[in-house]
Order: C-alpha cells, then sequence, then structure tokens
C-alpha cells in the first residue's frame, strides 16, 4: 500500500476482482493468489478461458497458482526489486513502452534538482548515524510559482526519465539473473511477455499480496511495479493495474478506517509532535498543485478534516478551538508500530495491552521476544472470538510454548466477540467494495460486537473521568456519543456515520442548497470545512446516503459487458470500480483501444461504464492529468520524497540474507540491507549468519487455513491438519531427508518441528556464484484448536520491518534444516 | 436434464436383480454428469469441504504424510480426496496435476456388477450410480468390483460409502455441492452431451495452449462415466495419480458375477436332477439275495467250525 | 455276545466320528444356504432363514470357521482310509457299472470305494480354498488390509471352489440316498455284513477275519481260564 500512494494518489487495489477478467497478461508475483485467494482466482481463470489471457507466476516456489500458469519462472525470496528494476531497463532500452501516455501522463517530463544523486547504492542526503535520509533533494526544479519545470522532448538529462533510465540500467539480464537466481531465459520470456502489453490495446495486471509487502524493502518492491505499470501505460485501464489482494476479509476496510497509529479514518494523518500549530498542520497536508491548474484533490484536506471532527467531537468542535485540533494526539515517533510496541514492553516500558482482532504470539515476529514482552506486562486483554494463542501464552505447552507460569505475573482478561458472521455490517474487500451482509447466526454464549465491547470500555471512562477527573479529560468527556444504545452502537448507526451528514443546510457557490441539515451525504464533494457537515471517513461517504444503504445493493447487472456491475454494493471512492480511469483515454478524450474503454469525453463530460475518477466536466483541453489526488495530476515515476528509502527504488537484500553482500553493491556495506530501515539493537543481536544458517526461508499460507483461525475448525483441519516445511528435492537428499520425516528448522531465534513436504517445486538457484536452496515454511497451526500440536512458524521470523510501514520481514530469513 | 423427483419409477437398474427394472419413463431424460477440467484446478479442497458440509461428514484429524493430500484416501467419511501429482513433462518444465479423485458414476458400473444386495446399488435414469445403504448388506464386494477402488466399507455400520453425486441435490435441481463451490470453474455439471461439448472446447482451449495431448477422459471400458476428465495429458492418464488407462469391470469380476453366475446356478440344480432322474431310471443301489446269502454261509460256516472246536474240545477235557 | 453282535452287524462309524460328521453336515448345509444368496440373487430369499441380508453376511464366515474346524479333526481321522489303492483305479474304471448297479461286476474295494475317497479330498481341497479366498474378502477384518486384485481373486475362487463343493455335497448327499444302507450306516453307525460284504468287499473280509481272531482269542481266553483254575 505504501508504493501505491506515493506514485498513484491513493493506498489500494487500482483496478477490482472482476476487472482482472479484462486482462491479457497477469502476473501474479509477491502472491500466490490462487492459494491464499482462491475465490476471487476466478476472475484469472475467466481472464483466461475469455480473454485469452496469458498468467505469468514469478515466486520462491511453484505455487497453486502457477499449477494453473501458462510460465512460470522460480526467483530468491526478496529480490523483486531487481527482476522488476530489470524489465523497467528492459522497456526503456529496447522502446516497449507506451510514448504517449508516459508524457501525458507521468512526471516523465519533470526536473529534478541538481542536488540530487545517488551513489554506492545511497541516494544523497543519507545520514549512516541515524539510519535515515534527509529528504531535501528529492524534490523537482520548481519555478517561482511553485510549479515544476519540465522538458516534455523527455530529452533533458535530469528529467524523471533520464534519471530514471540511468538508475535502471545496472539492473542488466546477467545482473538479475545473479541476484535472483531466475535461470536468463525465464527473464527474457516473462519481460517479453510483459513488454508486449505497451500496446495500448492490451494490458497486464500485477497481482500481489503479502509476498511483497513483508519484506524490509516491501514498499518499493510494489513502487516498481507501479512504474513499470506507468510505462506500459497499463493504469486507469481495464486489466490493468497494480492489484493488492488483500488477505484477510476486511483488511482494506481496518487501513480505510485509519486503525494504523498514524493514520486518521481516510487516510487522513494525526499529526507530529512538532506540528503544534492547526494551520501548518492543514497547510502541510493540503497540497497545492506542483503542475499548473491539476486536481490536486487533497487540496481540500481540511473539508474532510474539519468534517472528522464534527463527527467525533459534535458541537464541542468550533472554528474557535481549531475544530478541536488540540485534542488530537501528536507522535512523538514515526510510527507506533507492532514491532515498536514490542519493543518498548520488552524494556517494560508497556504494562498494559489490548490485544484486538489479533493473535500476536502467532502473527508478530521472533516469537521468543512477543513471549518474554507479554511476561513483562501487568495485564493483557484479549478481544477475540477464539480461545488465541496469546491468551494462552502464559501457559506451559510441553515443547510447542515451554514457559514457567509461575514467572509470567501478566494477568490476562478474555473478552469473547462475536464473529463476521454473528453481526451485521459491511466488510470492505480488495476492490474497495463495502459490502453490507447480514447477521447469519445468533453469537454463542457472552460474545458480544467489538463496538460493543469498546463502547462498554469508554462509556466506563468516560464516567471515571467525570466522577473522579484526571489529566486531559476534554476529549473523552466531550466525545460525541450520539446512538440509541450507547453501550451497543450499532452498525447501521456507525456507517451511517461514516458516510456523514449536514448539520446544516450546505450551498453550492450558485448558492443553491445541495444538501439540507440532517440529510445524509451524497458523496464527499458536499464536505465543507466550515463545520457545516459531518463524516466519519470521507473516501466512504455515498455509501448510505438518503436513498439508503448503497452497501446492501445486489444488483449484479453489467450492461457493457465490462464486468463494472455499479448497481453491486458500493465501492469508495464515489461508486469509482476502476481507480485513475481518466488514464483509460487518451489526452482528447477517446478510448486508447476501444474494448479497453472505461471513461471517455462525449463533448459535454465525462461518461463510460464506470464514475469517472476525474471531475466530471474537466476538458480535455484543460489537460488535467488522471491521477488526480497526485500533486502532479500524473503518476509519479519519482516518488520525491514520500518514501523513505528514496525516490527511486533500488535493490537492497533482506536483513538475512543467503549471500555475503548485495551483488549491486558489493563494496558498499552500508547499501547491503535498506539503509532506511529501523532495527532495534537487540533484534540486530538476534540476525543470523548464512554460515550458521545457510537456507533462504519464506513463510505463507495454505488454502486450507486462514491465518491461526480455522486450526479451530474440524473440516479445516482435516484438509490440511499438520505442520509441514516444503524442501527442494536436492536439499532434502543432500540432507538425507526423505517426505514425511520429521525435521527441525532452527533460525537464529528458535525452532519449529514439522514434517518434511519434500517436492520438485522447489528448486535450488545460482546466486551470485554460489547454490541457494530455499525452504518453505507455512504460518499455520499452532498448540490451540483441533489440527495436532506445532510449533508456531514466527518462532523464526526476524523482528525487523519495511522502512515505511514496518511491516516485518516474514518472507525472508535464514534457516537451517536438520532431520529428527 | 429435467429436475427430477425421488421415485422408484427413476431407478432403471439395480444391482443383483435380473428382472428389468422401469425402463419406461426415459422420456425426455437426459443423463447428467459432472465435467471436472483438471487443468484448471488449483487444488483448494473447496469441494472437499462443501461434500463434507453438504452429507455432514466428518472425518478423523490426520496427519500430514509428505504431501498436500489430506485426507490421504477416500474413507467412508471422506468421498472425495485431491490427489496432487508433481510432474516434468517433455520439456523439462514442472507441471502440478491436481485431480478430484470420487465415483466415476459409470454407465456399467462395477460395484453393481459385483453386488449381491438385491436393490442396494442403483442407478437412476439420470446416469446416478447410488448406494442404498438400507439395503447395502457390507460384503465390499462392490469394492472389489469398482475398477476405480472407490467404494469404502464403514468399520461403524459395515455399510458401504461413495460419492452420491449429491443425488439429493440434483433431483431437486441442484447442483452437486462440489461443482456449487468449486471457485475457478474447475467443476462442471449438466446433461452428458452438454459436458462433452464443453470438454471439447476445453481441450481445443487446452491444444492452443501447446498441450498437444489434451483430452477428455469418458472411459469405454465402463461404458463412459457420468464424472468426465478435461485432462492435459489425455495419453498418460496414469501420471494422474494412476488413473486407469482403460478401465474395466475386471475379467476376475466377470468371471465371479457374470454370466456362469446363472451357469452354475442351473449346473447345481442340474446335478440335483440328474441325481433324482437317476434314482428313477437306475433305481437304487440295494443289497442282492447272493449277497446275503453269502453271509448267511459265511456265519454258517464260521458257526460250524466254531462248534467242530468246541465239540473237540469238549472231548479232550473228557479224556483227560 | 455273539447274537448281539450279529444283530448289530459290523460297526462303521463310531459315535464321535458320527457327530463329527453331522456337525460338519449341518453346517456345511447351513454355508450352502448362507452362501448361495451372495452367488445369485435367485437365492435371495434364503437370507430369510439367517434373520436378513445383513446377519446372513456376519454369520456366514463364523459357521464357515467353525465347519472349517471340526472337518480339520474330520479329515485327519479319515486320512488313512482315505489313500487311494490299485482296486480303486479298477473301480472308478468301471464308473459305468457302479452307476448302472451291475455291481457284481466291480472289484472288492475297503472301507471306502473311490468316490468316498474322491469326496474326501475334493472336500479336503475345497474346505482349505474356501477358508483362505473367504478370509481374504471377510469384511470387516481382513478384507480392507488385501489388495483390490487379490479381493477380486479371492471372491471368485470362493465362488468357483464353492460351486465345486456344492457339487460334490449333491453328488455325495444323492449317494447316501441311492445307496442303500449308507444313510443309516452314518445315523446308526452299524451296517450289515451283508451290505459291507457288498459294498465293500475287502472291508468286510478284514472285519472277517477279525471277528474270527477275536473268536479264537475269546476260545483260549475261556478255555485257559478252568485250566488254571484246576
Amino acid at each position: 500500500m505504501a508504493g501505491l500512494a506515493p506514485t498513484f494518489g491513493r493506498g489500494a487495489m487500482t483496478n477490482h476482482w472482476v476487472d482482472i477478467r479484462n486482462a491479457d497478461l497477469i502476473i501474479g508475483m509477491g502472491g500466490n493468489p490462487a492459494e491464499a485467494h482462491p475465490v476471487g482466482f476466478r476472475w484469472v481463470m475467466e481472464a483466461k478461458e475469455h480473454n485469452d489471457a496469458r498468467l505469468v507466476v514469478v515466486d520462491p516456489r511453484f505455487t497453486r497458482t502457477a499449477a494453473v500458469a501458462d510460465f512460470f519462472a522460480e526467483i530468491r525470496t526478496g529480490t523483486d526489486i531487481a527482476f522488476l528494476g530489470g524489465l523497467i531497463s528492459y522497456l526503456i532500452e529496447n522502446d516497449h513502452i507506451h510514448h504517449e501516455y508516459v508524457r501525458a501522463y507521468t512526471d516523465a517530463s519533470l526536473i529534478v534538482r541538481e542536488e540530487f544523486g545517488f551513489e554506492d547504492g545511497l541516494f544523497t542526503g543519507y545520514d549512516a548515524e541515524n539510519g535515515e535520509y534527509e529528504m531535501g533533494s528529492w524534490q523537482y526544479e520548481y519555478d517561482e510559482e511553485g510549479h515544476a519545470l519540465r522538458d516534455d522532448t523527455l530529452q533533458h538529462p535530469r528529467c524523471v526519465f533520464q534519471l530514471m533510465r540511468e538508475h535502471f540500467s545496472r539492473y542488466s539480464l546477467d545482473v538479475v539473473s545473479s541476484v535472483c537466481g531466475t535461470p536468463r531465459d525465464k527473464i527474457q520470456r516473462v519481460w517479453d511477455m510483459a513488454a508486449e502489453t505497451a500496446r495500448p490495446e492490451k494490458t497486464m495486471t500485477f497481482l500481489y499480496a503479502l509476498g511483497w509487502t513483508q519484506h524490509s524493502i516491501g514498499s518499493q518492491i510494489i513502487r516498481t511495479a507501479a512504474i513499470v505499470q506507468l510505462l506500459l501505460g497499463n493504469m486507469g485501464m481495464r486489466g490493468g493495474g497494480v492489484n493488492a489482494l488483500r488477505g484477510h476479509s476486511n483488511i482494506q476496510g481496518l487501513t480505510d478506517l485509519g486503525l494504523l497509529s498514524d493514520q486518521l479514518p481516510g487516510y487522513l494523518t494525526l499529526a507530529d509532535n512538532d506540528e503544534q500549530e492547526y494551520e501548518q498542520f492543514i497547510l502541510d497536508r493540503a497540497r497545492p498543485p506542483l503542475v499548473p491548474d491539476e486536481v490536486s484533490y487533497w487540496r481540500h484536506y481540511e473539508r474532510f478534516h474539519v468534517s472528522l471532527m464534527k463527527a467525533w467531537f459534535g458541537d464541542a468542535a468550533t472554528a474557535e478551538n481549531d475544530w478541536c485540533y488540540h485534542w488530537l494526539p501528536k507522535m512523538g515517533e514515526d510510527l507506533y508500530d507492532i514491532l515498536h510496541t514490542f519493543e518498548r514492553m520488552s524494556h517494560g516500558e508497556i504494562n498494559g495491552y489490548f490485544c484486538q482482532g489479533f493473535n500476536a504470539l502467532a502473527a508478530f515476529p521472533h516469537k521468543a521476544k512477543v513471549t518474554a514482552s507479554l511476561s513483562r506486562l501487568k495485564y493483557l486483554v484479549v478481544i477475540d472470538p477464539l480461545s488465541t494463542e496469546t491468551a494462552e501464552f502464559w501457559r506451559n505447552q510441553g515443547e510447542y510454548h515451554d514457559v514457567n507460569p509461575e514467572e509470567i505475573g501478566t494477568e490476562v482478561f478474555r473478552l469473547p466477540t462475536t464473529s463476521f458472521a454473528e453481526e451485521d455490517g459491511s466488510i470492505v474487500n480488495s476492490s474497495r467494495w463495502l459490502q453490507w451482509f447480514w447477521q447469519a447466526a445468533p453469537p454463542p454464549g457472552e460474545a458480544r460486537p467489538d463496538a460493543a465491547i469498546l463502547a462498554g470500555l469508554f462509556l466506563r471512562l468516560q464516567r471515571l473521568y467525570r466522577e473522579e477527573g484526571g489529566a486531559f479529560p476534554d476529549p473523552i468527556l466531550n466525545l460525541h456519543w450520539p446512538y440509541r444504545r450507547p453501550d451497543d452502537p450499532s452498525p447501521h448507526e456507525l456507517a451511517r456515520e461514516y458516510n456523514g451528514w449536514a448539520l446544516e443546510d450546505v450551498v453550492d457557490p450558485e448558492r443553491n442548497i445541495t444538501v439540507r441539515a440532517g440529510e445524509q451525504l451524497e458523496d464527499f464533494g458536499m464536505l465543507r470545512a466550515d463545520g457545516s457537515t459531518a463524516c466519519g471517513c470521507w473516501v466512504f461517504a455515498g455509501c448510505w446516503t438518503e436513498q439508503g444503504n448503497q452497501m446492501a445493493r445486489r444488483d449484479n447487472s453489467d450492461p457493457y459487458g465490462t464486468g463494472q456491475t455499479l448497481g453491486w454494493a458500493w465501492a469508495w471512492p464515489a461508486n469509482r470500480r476502476i481507480l485513475y480511469n481518466r488514464a483509460s483515454a487518451r489526452p482528447d478524450g477517446t478510448p486508447w483501444a476501444e474494448h479497453k474503454a472505461v471513461v471517455w469525453w462525449d463533448g459535454q463530460r465525462w461518461v463510460g461504464n464506470d464514475v469517472p475518477d476525474f471531475p466530471e466536466d474537466s476538458t480535455p483541453g484543460a489537460n488535467q492529468g488522471p491521477f488526480v489526488m497526485n500533486q502532479t495530476g500524473r503518476g509519479q515515476l519519482f516518488a520525491r520524497d514520500r518514501m523513505n528509502e528514496g525516490p527511486f527504488p533500488e535493490h537492497y537484500e533482506p536483513f538475512e540474507t543467503p549471500i555475503a553482500n548485495n551483488p549491486m553493491h558489493p563494496n558498499s556495506p552500508l547499501a547491503k540491507n535498506n539503509p532506511a530501515a529501523r532495527v532495534f539493537e537487540q533484534d540486530r543481536e538476534n540476525f543470523g549468519s548464512f554460515e550458521e544458517f545457510p537456507h533462504a526461508a519464506t513463510s505463507y499460507r495454505l488454502t486450507e487455513h486462514f491465518h491461526y483461525w480455522t486450526m479451530h475448525n474440524r473440516l479445516n483441519a482435516i484438509a490440511q491438519p499438520e505442520k509441514f516445511v516444503e524442501i527442494g528435492e536436492t536439499l532434502a537428499q543432500e540432507l538425507g531427508i526423505v517426505k514425511g520425516d520429521r525435521v527441525r528448522v532452527s533460525s537464529k531465534r528458535g525452532h519449529i518441528d514439522a514434517v518434511a513436504v519434500v517436492t520438485k517445486r522447489i528448486r535450488p538457484l545460482q546466486v551470485a556464484g554460489q547454490t541457494v536452496h530455499q525452504v518453505g515454511i507455512p504460518l499455520h497451526w499452532g498448540f490451540m484448536g483441533e489440527t495436532k500440536k506445532a510449533h508456531l512458524t514466527n518462532t523464526l521470523t526476524p523482528s525487523v520491518g519495511d522502512a515505511n510501514t514496518q511491516t516485518p520481514e516474514y518472507k525472508s530469513f535464514l534457516v537451517r534444516v536438520d532431520k529428527l | 436434464m429435467r429436475g427430477e423427483q425421488i421415485n422408484s419409477q427413476n431407478i432403471i437398474a439395480r444391482s443383483a436383480t435380473s428382472v428389468p427394472s422401469p425402463q419406461e419413463r426415459d422420456g425426455g431424460i437426459d443423463t447428467v454428469t459432472k465435467l471436472i477440467d483438471v487443468s484448471r484446478c488449483i487444488g483448494c479442497k473447496a469441494c472437499q469441504v462443501a461434500c463434507s458440509e453438504w452429507n455432514d461428514l466428518r472425518d478423523e484429524v490426520g496427519e500430514c504424510v509428505g504431501e498436500y493430500d489430506n485426507p490421504a484416501d477416500l474413507s467412508p467419511n471422506t468421498w472425495q480426496v485431491m490427489r496432487f501429482n508433481e510432474y516434468e513433462n517433455e520439456q523439462g518444465n514442472l507441471e502440478w496435476l491436481i485431480r478430484k479423485d470420487n465415483c466415476m458414476h459409470c454407465a456399467e458400473p462395477g460395484c453393481r456388477e459385483a453386488c449381491p444386495a438385491p436393490g442396494a446399488i442403483v442407478q437412476y435414469a439420470n446416469g446416478i450410480v447410488d448406494f442404498n445403504s438400507e439395503l447395502c448388506i457390507g460384503c465390499g464386494y462392490c469394492v472389489a468390483g469398482c475398477p476405480f477402488d472407490v467404494p469404502r466399507i464403514s468399520k461403524k455400520d459395515g455399510k458401504s460409502y461413495k460419492c452420491t453425486l449429491c443425488s439429493d441435490r440434483v433431483f431437486n435441481g441442484l447442483e452437486p455441492a462440489c461443482v456449487k463451490s468449486c471457485p475457478t470453474g474447475s467443476i462442471m455439471f449438466g446433461t452428458k452431451k452438454d459436458m462433452l461439448d464443453l470438454a471439447e472446447t476445453r481441450t481445443d482451449f487446452l491444444k492452443s495452449r501447446g498441450f498437444d495431448s489434451a483430452g477428455i477422459y469418458d472411459p469405454s471400458g465402463v461404458g463412459g462415466t457420468h464424472v468426465i476428465y478435461v485432462l492435459q495429458h489425455a495419453d498418460k492418464p496414469e501420471i494422474y495419480n494412476d488413473l486407469p488407462r482403460d478401465p474395466r469391470i475386471s475379467p476376475m469380476v466377470d468371471a465371479w458375477k457374470g454370466v456362469t453366475k446363472p451357469l452354475m446356478s442351473a449346473a447345481i440344480g442340474l446335478a440335483a436332477l440328474t441325481g433324482f432322474f437317476h434314482y428313477v431310471t437306475a433305481g437304487p443301489k440295494e443289497l442282492s439275495e447272493e449277497d446275503i446269502e453269502a453271509v448267511r454261509a459265511d456265519e454258517a460256516r464260521e458257526a460250524e467250525r466254531k462248534a467242530e472246536r468246541e465239540a473237540s474240545e469238549r472231548n479232550r477235557e473228557e479224556r483227560s | 455276545m455273539t447274537a448281539d453282535r450279529q444283530e448289530k452287524g459290523l460297526l462303521r462309524y463310531s459315535g464321535w466320528t458320527r457327530l463329527n460328521h453331522w456337525l460338519v453336515a449341518i453346517s456345511f448345509v447351513l454355508l450352502v444356504l448362507s452362501g448361495l444368496p451372495f452367488f445369485h440373487p435367485f437365492f435371495w430369499s434364503l437370507t430369510g432363514l439367517f434373520g436378513g441380508p445383513t446377519m446372513t453376511r456376519i454369520l456366514h464366515p463364523y459357521i464357515g470357521l467353525f465347519m472349517t474346524l471340526f472337518f480339520l479333526i474330520m479329515a485327519v481321522s479319515f486320512f488313512k482310509e482315505s489313500l487311494l489303492k490299485r482296486h480303486d483305479i479298477q473301480w472308478l474304471k468301471q464308473i459305468r457299472d457302479v452307476l448302472t448297479n451291475r455291481d457284481e461286476r466291480l472289484p472288492p474295494v475297503g472301507k471306502n470305494n473311490a468316490g468316498q475317497k474322491l469326496v474326501y479330498w475334493i472336500m479336503l481341497f475345497c474346505v482349505a480354498g474356501l477358508l483362505v479366498t473367504g478370509l481374504l474378502i471377510w469384511q470387516p477384518y481382513f478384507a480392507d488390509a488385501v489388495s483390490i486384485t487379490l479381493r477380486r481373486l479371492a471372491s471368485m475362487g470362493h465362488a468357483y471352489i464353492a460351486f465345486l463343493a456344492i457339487t460334490t455335497l449333491i453328488i455325495h448327499i444323492y449317494s447316501g440316498i441311492w445307496v442303500k444302507g449308507s444313510f443309516q450306516a452314518m445315523i446308526r453307525g452299524h451296517v450289515s455284513k451283508a451290505w459291507a460284504k457288498h459294498h465293500h468287499g475287502l472291508w468286510y473280509e478284514e472285519e472277517m477275519k477279525k471277528e474270527h481272531r477275536r473268536g479264537e482269542i475269546e476260545r483260549q481266553h475261556t478255555s485257559s481260564q478252568p485250566r488254571g483254575l484246576e
């Protein structure tokens, strides 16, 4: 996600599940959709069947997706930037780019500052001491009005296009093959297939998931794919896009609602400690266009922010008190992510922990550290429908979890919640569709909805503050709580609040009333920064209007045969199904290809088979760019200061790499791993070396299970009952292991025992002159549930994350395999 | 195919039954077929779970045997399993062939031929081969009769179990549960003709993608089946976890249950009759008067000798 | 005493032998009745004799085991007298004479004629065969551990051997009816000397010699005793 927003403007799947059927080429890389998204994968099969599409899989393992692919190429885990960087270079050097698209719809022509540079694997501005960049040089050259200079011929040596060309020129076929371990002919074949989609009538889609995000360079891998798609002109097109396949059914909703430590709902952000002034806070976020007359929709940031504050604090939020800005917490750290939290917990700096919707012990890396950290808490509250390993972390489970309960003082509270099928509500899928669903069964026993549990907690806290006072009571005492049953806010009430309503009559510039006080908003265009509207999540505006619950719509008619089904549920933003769809048409407003058309200019306005992701009346002559969230209006080949490790992606090795150095920069130790990654001291000490742990391991999910939940379900347990690891035939032979043997897989941080699945599907790779074996470790199975008891996979994984999101590096680490 | 109601007149053939089952209500009935396109299968096991869900089956939680196959085999509680095969093709490329293994619903079912219990195995007009557990006696002959090694005998109740092709659903106009659940459209359901047409299309598609030997698996040795496969390598069915190349009812089963069955029964009757007629014609084997006379003579002679000896002994005693 | 023996004729089958035979015979018939339904549906109604089809399936193998046990005992005791002799071959060559009751032309035979001996050997083969094949297809105990091919072979073998056994049984029973006096022999144990002489000349001779010797011993015994007392 963090790779998409800096490129396209929004951090979400750009197209949608059904649209995959419109693709001509589907690259499954950094994901295993057949395995992890089997239901959505039907659209890949549709594309193959009915659109004569080819499916290519690039993966460390020959996966279930590869089983139905037209072509498979093996790759060393964590080297996707090299693979795709090489593709970028190949496309440019062999003229397989969509020239008109690149010129008009990307920032290729913008000119970058002279100070910007890249040397020895580092961009300018690196502060080796703090492991951070000073990003001042990562900017365009601006004129007096703050507009970027440009050269539409793309010949200027410092235009983005030329800089990018130079940057990726190092990724030759030989270099890529040596880094990735992929045979040259296979790389070439994939590149050739991708290159064909530079033609306007052909589109390619990338399907990725956690195989890209869960690396220390995860966001930059996604960035690389995004650049490829811009060069090929595949963004905004039917069957194109960079499509993040979300793993949990509602994880997109989690992101949309801002359940990250630095976020507010709708991708609004919290202020840092040094942002004490409201005006400046807004100014920094209401980004002006960097190219004249562009939409740069974040200009309206204050409308979203003020409406959110009105939803939260009601009448207490006024212009006079800066809409309660000062009640919002300010960030003392870049991110209070899980790695950061457990680091602090391990030092005893946190003494209470609410664990809701997470099985921290099983799901977080370096289980030993998680166990030690939880053991230092005074109390742990686990809010979950199931009896999780986390709630049982204090109990000795024999060899699978060997702790001494006498030494653990943590008091554990378990609050049972309803599961998704036991309540009404909406789930946001990867396609950004908010689909309303209905309770299928009553919850068992004392289980209560999560919202009710939190409401109960809030009301008790509020009462304590009211009765006994305390430090800084205002935000709690003044929180707007308009629910019919305060201790159990209904999903319907919450959904209406997210959509937002008018507090006063709202008028347009012609003084026509667009929405009356008390009415639900039609879309986020109605939001106002003067306190006359309230909206809990501005991107959701339109989901529950005066016409009712739009998410509950179930009209699957598809009049254009394009798969857009605009009457099915509701997609944010504004029911648009394909993001940036203005780019499906030429600058003059006609589609690049009739059979790929999404929206077009009919002489008066933009029309089409989707809701235009563009101002409806912006004439082609106005030359506004299709990426309306971006300040340039264009797709960002150059990420400017939005990515922590640099404006262009660069390959860095995983923190635990099976080779001695980064083949891209063998003589630059600082550029071995992601230079901007945050590594805690005790975690660094727990990294293993390839001398001791020679095999590259990667963890993943299986179709038969959903994380650690389905261990509790008999049918899932039957389908995959016992922990196993996958080992290639060659390595198995070397170690004398045959299928069905029990093996021990160890990393610097611990070991797990499992059954060996010996397979042809994992092949040894030739990397930088040496043989690298990869070991596949499914993450399922623990010591709870119906399946056979097992060690938790995350016993093995390292505690280090992506430099932007701090998503842990679950996909690349080092292990040793021993036969038991 | 029309929605059919469960009706004994739908049963057009039954096990261990020499007289014809109802044959007249065949107007407008197309046989049904499940088409499994192996080339589209991702082995997700949704069908397996759907099967268990619909049929209320819960097998034991087993163990990993070093493969993705789980459960590792069919059982009375598992009516279908996914079988995973890693195959290196002629070009040296790896293929992961995943075959859904379940009852094939043969037009000429070996189980039915072998079954001794009248009506325990039936064939409906729509082609489904079903087990009637009411009548099943648990002898296991169906296991020996099946060319695909499908039926399994329960340890709990001694009954034989296998896929019913969701006959209950089909009779009510629904597709089998596995078909309903398949996310990739790898399992399809319809009339046999439609499925063969569809399979043809799929085969052509595969050929266009370089699978020159793609083909349909609808083995004629068992009269065709109501579960058919599209295989990428129809010339090598054995690579799909030993799918039989040319399945037919084993000659041993034929020799056991075929024409020999009435012939030998007749022979047994004939043997009894032969005896009877022999008795009538040749008469009983009786003793002749001569035998009795001879024995009497023997006895007389013996008695005589005895008397002589006794007399001489008496004389000797007297003399002494 | 002498008169007694004369009345009874010769002892052909002891009490134990008769009991054993009838245990085997009855279980054999039960096996036929319970097995035939699985052979051909024509015989299906026979399952009614055993409490229904499933019960018939369950009982059949146990009756089989029971019969096998007693058959084994019988086979051991009959072994010696069932060995084929030269005169048996001659007897067999004249089977037409046997069937047409021209017994006077037949050579005298021992305790068992060649037909009886053949029944012994055929049944010995059949019971062994039925035991082995039966075990291989016995649900739910052994069948699951046996390969399908072997199960098919065993099922077929079981049927064929049973056919042979049943046919032999029919001949055996018919012979008992046809040869007057033999059924009685197995019921009462004794045969008349005439019967013995007619059907089993050599055996009769043997028995007569034995009787003669017995007479001699008895005589010596009774005559020497008074002498000793003198």
